[in-house]
């Protein structure tokens, strides 16, 4: 993995690509990351972004993304508002396409994505169980019969939450804190390889969140790849052995005690957050990977171009 | 036995057991899907989707005069164009769907208005209009026929879709989008196949009273999606027998007769019901421990 190995920006998908492991050149910390289960890694590949840039309407939201996720990480992105953290959920989740680069290791894979704000009626007339039981739909489908088995592991579900006994409750009358564990019921169910969380302890009370923290290193353990926006600096030095900074671009990856330095916090919170209409077409820049030359990263003309939104 | 006598029509002639037999198919069928209008929030899209029929339905009525077959399918063909045409204008330009629903039903009603007024007589257009559910021949309980059964049909197919639509849409188009289209298109397929059924009963203004009404009073008594979708046929079809027998004693219209009994109903459900006003306010202050 020798990055001044200066490989062409975009190779064909089919070429084992000599990907850089993690960080852009700027970016003064650990190279490599520590996976966490080995033995897994084989048996899953891992999530590697290539030069990303993902946005709206050719501003980037966060652009040129370059690292790798071993199967079975827990990584926690950090960043101010409007850094490009849910974006680039969305992205992974494969609800935005990317502006540009790509995204490689999830064919096939099964994806579960809790956004900031799921758009779900609260007060649409089901129940607990109804709601969690759709965690299933990857083995029941439109079509499938529910059988005994399924029942008892949305049972399960529940209990490993702390709803048991709220199965025939319907939705409207959960809390805040307890719809979200709801969710994570149905999350678990879902059985994904890569589970994409947004906030997801916003509305969650400690010891609630520290029981959905467990889960989430479970998850990791098993092998799952667990990616979490939270802002709570705190929580993800305590509980997150990798996170990713990012300002709109990434200012740092790696060992969250590397990652979360006081120089690199200052450097997060420079960003311009602003939209720039004026901004110029995206230069090569300073964290453009594999120090390629100006106009290396190869922006189709027309309809791949982005604007370096706040960097003029 | 005077009770009983009161309710004699009903077997008595044959065109109420026509009716009864058209109301009780229409009420299987449409019920269960205004339940589905009412929770996804698209009542009034109901109603405009019952306007936009209008033209189509004119449209056969002048290709081939009263016929059963060219005004139902110039009924449907008219309904799916307003729906695929406003969905397509909600999604690729700045106007939202109900804007781009209610220009696309206030010209196709203008459209039929003006069809049916420069080329047919004005028998036509209340027939049009409120219907004729005391004269429903066999071709029409035919046609009533084959809508209910497809109708319940394709609801026991997408029902899970359905209810995974309307609770969490972003969850089922992750999971499979051909269901999420086929969940959000064939349900606006099954409004308007049964809206042109109501509209053969109780004319296009009124087709979408058996829908809406039922639910909304159903919401009031019972809490799950599944009662729901039980009691809203059930009430529709007591609704309608008492509008038919309220009709045949009164000498009223029978469109008119069955919306206002839906309506009572409604009312009554909406002070009265387990979740209706009344019972909320007359809840006892005791509250329980735990």
């Amino acid at each position: 993995m020798d990055r001044a190995g200066a490989a062409p920006a975009v190779l064909p998908a089919a070429v084992p690509v000599p990907v850089p492991v993690s960080v852009p050149v700027s970016v003064p910390v650990p190279v490599s990351v520590p996976v966490p289960v080995p033995g897994f890694a084989a048996a899953r590949p891992a999530i590697e972004l290539h030069n990303l840039t993902v946005g709206y309407e050719r501003h980037p939201a966060v652009h040129h993304l370059s690292l790798r996720w071993a199967a079975g990480s827990l990584v926690a992105i950090v960043g101010p508002n409007g850094a490009g953290k849910s974006t680039l959920l969305k992205a992974l989740a494969a609800e935005l396409r990317p502006l540009s680069g790509r995204i490689e290791g999830l064919v096939g894979r099964r994806v579960a994505y809790l956004p900031q704000a799921p758009q779900i009626d609260r007060s649409f007339p089901v129940t607990v169980q109804d709601l969690v039981q759709f965690g299933l739909w990857h083995q029941v489908g439109a079509l499938g019969r529910w059988k005994g088995a399924h029942r008892q592991r949305c049972r399960e579900a529940l209990a490993t939450v702390g709803l048991q006994g709220f199965e025939s409750r319907t939705i409207d009358t959960l809390s805040g804190g307890q719809f979200q564990r709801a969710l994570f019921a149905r999350l678990m169910l879902q059985d994904a390889d890569l589970l994409l969380l947004d906030e997801p302890f916003a509305a969650v009370d400690e010891s609630t969140s520290a029981d959905l923290l467990q889960l989430l290193k479970n998850w990791s353990a098993s092998g799952k790849t667990v990616l979490t926006v939270l802002h709570d600096l705190r929580l993800v030095r305590t509980h997150f052995p990798q996170a990713l900074l990012l300002a709109r671009e990434p200012i740092a990856h790696g060992a969250t005690a590397a990652v979360l330095t006081p120089a690199n916090l200052r450097r997060a919170l420079g960003m311009r957050e602003a939209f720039d209409d004026l901004a110029p077409w995206c230069e090569a820049d300073a964290a453009a990977p594999l120090g390629t030359p100006a106009h290396a990263h190869e922006h189709a003309p027309g309809h791949t171009l982005h604007q370096a939104g706040g960097r003029s | 036995m005077a009770a009983l006598a009161w309710f004699a029509p009903l077997w008595e002639f044959s065109f109420m057991q026509r009716a009864l037999l058209g109301c009780l198919l229409l009420s299987l069928s449409a019920a269960p899907v205004g339940v589905f209008l009412m929770l996804r929030r698209m009542s009034l899209t109901g109603d405009a989707m019952a306007h936009a029929i209008l033209p189509g339905a004119a449209l056969g009525f002048l290709i081939s005069g009263l016929s059963l077959g060219a005004m139902t399918l110039g009924g449907i063909v008219a309904g799916l164009v307003v729906a695929v045409a406003s969905g397509l204008v909600a999604r690729s330009t700045i106007l939202r769907e109900d804007t781009a629903l209610a220009a696309f039903y206030l010209l196709s009603l203008a459209l039929g208005v003006l069809i049916i007024s420069t080329y047919g007589s004005q028998v036509d257009l209340l027939h049009v209009l409120f219907g004729s559910v005391l004269a429903l021949d066999n071709a029409a309980l035919a046609l009533l026929l084959g809508i209910a059964g497809l109708s319940l049909l394709a609801l026991a197919l997408l029902y899970r879709a359905l209810v995974l639509e309307c609770l969490d849409p972003d969850f089922l188009r992750a999971h499979s989008r051909r269901w999420s289209a086929l969940a959000h298109y064939g349900f606006l397929v099954l409004v308007v196949f049964n809206l042109v059924a109501g509209f053969h009963a109780l004319g296009t203004l009124m087709a979408v009273s058996i829908m809406v009404l039922p639910a909304a009073a159903a919401r009031f008594w019972v809490r799950r999606i599944q009662s729901l979708l039980g009691l809203a046929p059930l009430l529709a079809l007591v609704c309608c027998v008492a509008g038919l027998l309220l009709s045949y004693h009164a000498d009223w219209p029978t469109s008119p007769a069955i919306v206002l009994a839906l309506g009572a109903v409604y009312l009554f459900s909406m002070v009265f019901g387990r979740f209706g006003l009344w019972r909320q306010r007359a809840i006892s202050p005791v509250h329980l421990k735990g």
